[in-house]
């Protein structure tokens, strides 16, 4: 009787063990990815749009990779470091995330690769910040970042700018990071072309008052380069206009979107003609590009508050997350031993997105293409941007030497 | 609200703990009240050592992710928010520019400590022990000044001018790149290692913090009944009143803006080695009204109160994402510190007073009197 107590006890031991490995089975059948972007603050529409892109890339998969579900865990912040750090810890730390996609500001970007240095066993993939230092400036082994950041974009601008016939430009640009790479990427080639660039005028974010940039516009400059985003340029070009200004402009990224194009002013026949640079071309009409501007607006329609094309931030964080997923099928969602072979298939694959073909540098930073685009107007009179050519294989350091690249500031690269 | 309305609410609060001694309550009995022991331990209740024990036993049992996002933080939080109760709960002067005065000591400890800055060397790479004390006594100064320009204004227009001062070093801060590095601020600001301990591990983090803040709660209880604090709830009540009696009240109320300042600085340091970087986003105008939201979450009737509500508004930071849609999210912490001040003017700890009362209604024979009383 004793005996056979103590066999139905070990049974019952057996039992729970066996369902404990189960469970420990069944557990890896998922894979968590954690998604961060600002659904706060003075993003929160890009970042909004930027989850949609990235969830596009999932639903492109069945929400399947390598056989394992994807379970995605979502976390929001308001553009702040200290905020998208702590979003960032909570998915790591608190939800155990396998892979980390995020986040979407370039302050936040250099703050979450500090971080994840203090985490080394888990991948870490930006999500569309654009920051040069986050991959220049102390790299982290396991941060990844497959878009091309600020000064990349503006690749192939001064060429197109001194074709146009500027020998001679004004900059007027945001006083932060962000528009100090664009300014040097336009400038790098451009200087090196032999254009010149007498003054920089640099604003505040979220000025509204240019009346003394207007004043100090030389006279003999042949364009403005305009890096200025959402309505600091709307208000730029209203007060320009309204001081009777005239030369053409040269944009950057973000300078010449929608709502500079819907502008209403006398100015507006002036607008066509504005060359920008740009990771991303609604015009773009390369077979990839047109299908996941056709499955973003079939699963995201205009009623269900999405953009009716697809902003940089969708783009971006679909490539990212698509970078995520590939990663993962390459190496049959293998994980193991601190997810070595998955940085190493990382690390050297040939990512395709619909924007051309992605590599990666030794600092785990795209190499990728950018666009040079051109304001026109079609027949209804409406302004779009129309691709004047794709610049493939551009890398951080622009083509320069390692030796002689300097990062972007307010005073490099400089040529008066 | 008008100024006056605002003051009598500020005062309603917290005019009833104390100005009278502490008589021990009845019904209570000390738990270590034994002969010949100092008053201070006779003032040593149940409730003391179960919460002090239940935080040196909380970061053994609890995940290192909780011990550090949720624990730290709302301690260096906590401690941010105590000088603004200290302040605004028993100095009548409600200051949003707390945040403001923590940030520049988090800012002078990135500046003369080590820090990266991402473009030019800033950082004078000062060893801590210099850097620490440089950053909180500037701090301080900082604070008395500020105290200085706003000490003659009342109710909503110190509101006013605080917050006027916090917005300019926040675009101070945003605009200057010799300095405070602009946008992007510092990264990399991180608690040092001393005596081979690497404080910025999440365990040693957690007890820095919980030192510092039992120092900061300590020390408010302490001055609170020195003459110091008793001279400012005094001046709080009746400025005339101290003014007649020989008290000179502005010099006062600048020197509770400096000590205010002392505790917001070693906040701030702890906060900005919490982050491990800081920026203008850190002392914007949200953070500079977010400290006002813990400190009245919690009720600025007494010292606990604005830890209790760093640990609300930071567990609902953190976690009200899971609760609710997560586009939505912000819509569960609005709603529940809309819940909390609207059931009970005197936040947290008024629901605690309220409960106390109910409890001992329920038994009259244990009938607790001093309402001001609380853990």
């Amino acid at each position: 009787m004793k005996q056979s107590k103590r066999l139905f006890v070990r049974t019952l031991a057996g039992a729970a063990v066996i369902a404990a490995f189960s469970g420990a089975a069944y557990a890896q059948q998922t894979v968590k990815i954690g998604l961060l972007a600002t659904l706060e603050g003075p993003f929160a529409a890009g970042g909004a749009d930027g989850m949609r892109g990235a969830e596009l890339a999932i639903k492109e998969r069945g929400g399947m990779v390598a056989g394992r579900k994807i379970e995605l865990i979502k976390a929001s912040s308001d553009a702040k470091p200290d905020v998208a750090v702590n979003a960032t810890r909570k998915l790591v730390e608190q939800d155990k995330v396998d892979i980390m996609v995020g986040p979407l500001s370039g302050g936040e970007g250099i703050a979450v690769k500090e971080y994840s240095k203090t985490q080394p066993n888990i991948t870490f993939i930006n999500g569309s910040s654009g920051a040069q230092a986050a991959t220049l400036v102390n790299p982290s082994p396991n941060f990844f970042r497959f878009n091309t950041e600020g000064a990349q974009w503006m690749v192939g601008l001064g060429k197109a700018a001194l074709d146009k016939g500027y020998k001679r430009v004004m900059v007027i640009a945001e006083d932060y990071a962000f528009p100090y790479s664009q300014v040097q990427g336009f400038m790098s080639e451009y200087c090196r072309l032999g254009g010149k660039v007498p003054v920089k005028a640099w604003v505040p974010l979220g000025g509204k008052d240019y009346s003394s940039v207007i004043a100090r516009i030389p006279n003999d400059v042949d364009a403005l380069v305009v890096v200025l985003g959402g309505a600091d340029a709307v208000n730029f070009l209203n007060q320009y206009e309204a001081a009777g200004g005239n030369k053409p402009m040269v944009g950057g990224s973000i300078t010449v979107s929608q709502d500079i194009l819907n502008y209403k002013g006398k100015r507006r026949d002036s607008l066509v003609g504005t060359i920008a640079g740009s990771p991303i071309a609604d015009a773009y009409d390369a077979p990839e590009f047109r299908k996941f501007v056709a499955d973003y607006q079939k699963n995201y329609p205009v009623s269900s508050g999405a953009f009716p094309s697809p902003s940089l931030f969708a783009l971006v964080y679909y490539i990212n997350m698509k970078a995520a997923l590939d990663g993962l099928e390459a190496v049959k969602g293998d994980l193991s031993g601190g997810q070595a072979k998955y940085r190493q298939a990382l690390s050297t694959m040939t990512l395709k997105t619909p924007v051309g073909d992605v590599k990666l540098d030794a600092n785990r930073q795209a190499i990728g293409s950018t666009f040079i685009t051109e304001v026109v107007k079609d027949a209804k009179g409406n302004l779009f941007n129309k691709v004047l050519r794709r610049v493939d294989g551009i890398d951080q350091m622009l083509g320069m030497k390692k030796e002689e690249f300097q990062m972007g500031s307010r005073d490099v690269p400089n040529c008066p | 609200m008008s100024a006056a309305q605002w003051r009598k609410a500020m005062n309603a609060g917290a005019g009833r703990v104390a100005m009278s001694g502490r008589p021990a309550p009845r019904g209570q009995t000390p738990l270590l009240a034994v002969g010949g022991l100092s008053p201070l331990l006779a003032a040593v209740r149940a409730r003391h050592v179960l919460v002090l024990a239940a935080l040196l036993v909380f970061p053994w049992v609890a995940t290192p992710f909780i011990t550090y996002q949720i624990g730290a933080q709302s301690l260096a939080l906590g401690l941010i928010a105590l000088s603004l109760t200290f302040l605004g709960g028993y100095g009548g002067m409600v200051s949003l520019a707390q945040m403001t005065v923590a940030g520049i000591a988090g800012y002078l400890v990135a500046i003369l400590g080590a820090a990266s800055a991402s473009d030019a060397s800033i950082s004078l790479g000062w060893p801590w022990w210099l850097a620490v004390p440089a950053a909180i006594a500037v701090a301080a100064l900082c604070a008395a000044f500020i105290g200085w320009l706003s000490v003659r204004t009342e109710g909503i227009y110190t509101i006013m001018i605080t917050l006027a001062v916090g917005v300019a070093f926040y675009y101070l801060c945003l605009q200057n790149y010799s300095v405070f590095n602009g946008f992007q601020g510092f990264q990399r600001v991180q608690a040092p290692t001393v005596f081979g301990i690497n404080w910025r591990e999440p365990l040693p983090f957690f007890h820095l913090a919980l030192f510092w803040s039992l120092a900061g709660y300590f020390f408010v209880k302490y001055l609170l009944r020195a003459p110091f604090g008793v001279a400012l709830q005094g001046i709080r009540d009746n400025p005339r009143r101290m003014n007649a009696l020989g008290y000179n009240v502005t010099a006062h109320r600048i020197a509770a803006y400096a000590v205010a300042g002392v505790v917001a600085a070693v906040g701030g340091v702890l906060l900005v080695w919490y982050n491990g970087l800081i920026g203008p986003g850190s002392v914007g105008t949200s953070w500079l009204i977010n400290i006002l939201v813990i400190a009245v979450l919690g009720g600025m009737r007494h010292p606990i109160g604005p830890f209790l509500g760093a640990i609300v508004f930071v567990l609902l930071q953190t976690f009200a994402i899971d609760l609710f849609d997560r586009e939505r999210f912000n819509l569960v912490i609005g709603g529940v510190f809309l819940a909390i001040v609207l059931f009970s003017p005197d936040g947290l700890l008024g629901w605690w007073a309220g409960l106390q009362r109910k409890f001992s209604n329920m038994r009259p024979a244990s009938r607790v009197s001093h309402r001001g009383d609380l853990p």
